[in-house]
């Protein structure tokens, strides 16, 4: 029983593995997941715009493209377009970083992309039928209209994307990695190994917790702000003069 | 009749409505032929009231008036010109909509709604425009509401802001699809006034309603449709008291 309390709760290990988890640990893993869920949210509203349009021609790439990065194993992913890229020998993408954001944004831009579309598709068909009748375009009515207000309806939905973005790249080890290259999950695993004792892990899995679990919260926050922002907040009765300059801010 | 909402100011605003004309409209719906050859002409300045049974085309024929359903053949004329030709986008700056459900943008307040197409359409710039989108407000009564969001506004207040938000790209005709449909009862004579001001300042109006007192004292003209097709039309007088078809006599009968 001690042995196994010993193998997860080992507070010396526990404090040896803080210091490189909480500096470039969480920075390394913070920088992979926050470049891939930006370069993922362009490619997944391109996806998105694209799956929307009426021709057939760029529908049906976004389709396939969608399916395939959706259907595939990240580890699988990350290894075939990292192996990819490396015998390609391109030199600025020699670096497993690069490499890895790339891995990573093309998965999350096949999952944004469809967070995306299906917010844009639930903005009212008037939306856009008041913009053309205004005569803006119809580029003009997604970008300044339906867009605006598809995104915001998805962002508890992006939120939990970037939650698994985060916990994918987890997976970036398998390109190699320098010590101080290493992200959360690569650190303690090496830890651990070293020392024949999960202890490292279980570190490993707290910096991920103080990660992820505010983010499940902001989640629901956001959640309950969008649903309550339906209401009224401001009683039509109230007068509130403003002026046009701040009211155009 | 002192609630706020009625408080419309007088409607001293002059507006330049051009003349539109529809001519043998047809359109179908896969199988479905919504429109079979409906006709509507609105002299400059002249309110057409549409009436007839829900699924009758009314709303179909003034959505294909503004190219938001695409006919499958008629010509529409606006002063005079054919609109086929037309940049569909210009042709649209010059006719204004308001819609049953106002379509206003929810992320957007009242004023940002009105800006939004004059800075965008018409590029002008942005405290031009602000100006421009306040005076609008403040003829429709709600200048005070210039920094509200849709949903701080009433059902009302936000038809105005809808109502404002298409005369602020000046148009030659406006077109009303039931405009107070979806309005709380006591909240709709505030928009009928202001309609109705819109009428006397020469505004050329084709009104799609349900409101028969309106159509009544209002239009110069009313226009019965009923599967697809104008059954009859002529000055309100005419058609509320001698009606001379069997199914407007039928249709007057369950809506009077």
């Amino acid at each position: 029983m001690n042995d196994l309390l010993n193998n997860f709760f080992d507070w010396q290990l526990i404090r040896q593995v803080l210091p490189d988890l909480l500096t470039y640990g969480l920075r390394n893993t913070l920088v992979l997941a926050v470049s891939s869920a930006l370069l993922g949210s362009v490619i997944g509203m391109m996806l998105a715009i694209m799956g929307l349009s009426h021709r057939r021609w760029l529908r049906l790439p976004a389709r396939v493209y969608t399916d395939v990065f959706r259907g595939l194993p990240a580890a699988l992913t990350i290894l075939i377009v990292g192996e990819g890229v490396f015998s390609a020998q391109i030199s600025w993408l020699a670096s497993p970083y690069p490499v890895a954001v790339l891995a990573m944004s093309l998965m999350a831009g096949a999952y944004i992309g469809e967070i995306f579309r299906s917010g844009i598709q639930s903005v009212e068909k008037g939306q856009g039928e008041a913009c053309r009748a205004l005569g803006l375009t119809h580029g003009q009515a997604l970008r300044l209209v339906v867009v605006p207000q598809g995104v915001r309806r998805v962002l508890p939905a992006m939120v939990n994307q970037f939650i698994g973005i985060i916990k994918d790249s987890s997976l970036v080890y398998f390109l190699g990695l320098v010590t101080t290259q290493r992200e959360l999950f690569r650190i303690g695993q090496d830890d651990a190994v070293t020392a024949g004792n999960l202890s490292p892990l279980l570190a490993t899995g707290l910096c991920y917790l103080l990660l992820t679990v505010p983010l499940t919260h902001l989640v629901n926050y956001i959640d309950r702000r969008l649903r309550e922002g339906s209401r009224p907040v401001v009683t039509a009765e109230e007068p509130s003069p403003v002026e046009p300059k701040e009211a155009l801010a | 009749m002192t609630t706020p909402d009625l408080a419309v100011p007088p409607g001293s605003q002059q507006y330049e409505g051009a003349s539109l004309e529809a001519r043998d409209i047809r359109m179908r719906f896969g199988p479905v032929e919504v429109l079979r050859g409906a006709d509507l002409a609105a002299q400059a300045g002249e309110v057409v009231c549409i009436v007839g049974p829900s699924g009758s085309g009314k709303s179909t024929l003034l959505r294909c008036l503004n190219g938001l359903e695409t006919r499958t053949s008629g010509d529409v004329l606006l002063g005079g010109e054919d609109t086929s030709a037309m940049d569909i986008n210009l042709l649209r700056q010059r006719i204004g909509m308001v819609f049953q459900h106002f379509n206003l943008f929810p992320h957007k307040t009242a004023l940002q709604n009105i800006t939004l197409a004059l800075c965008n359409v018409k590029k002008i710039p942005k405290d031009r425009a602000a100006g421009i989108a306040l005076q609008r407000l403040r003829d429709v009564g709600l200048a005070d509401r210039a920094g509200h969001r849709p949903t701080q506004l009433s059902g009302g207040q936000q038809q105005r802001v809808a109502i404002a938000r298409a005369l602020a790209m000046e148009p030659q005709v406006m077109l009303f699809d039931e405009v107070t449909s979806a309005l709380d009862p006591e909240l709709v004579k505030g928009v009928l006034r202001l309609m109705a001001d819109l009428a006397r300042g020469g505004m050329t109006m084709i009104v799609v309603t349900h409101e028969m007192g309106f159509a009544r004292q209002v239009a110069d003209r009313v226009v019965f449709m009923d599967a697809g097709v104008v059954v009859e039309s002529g000055p309100p007088e005419q058609i509320f008291d001698a009606p001379r078809s069997p199914r407007l006599k039928k249709f007057l009968s369950q809506v009077l």
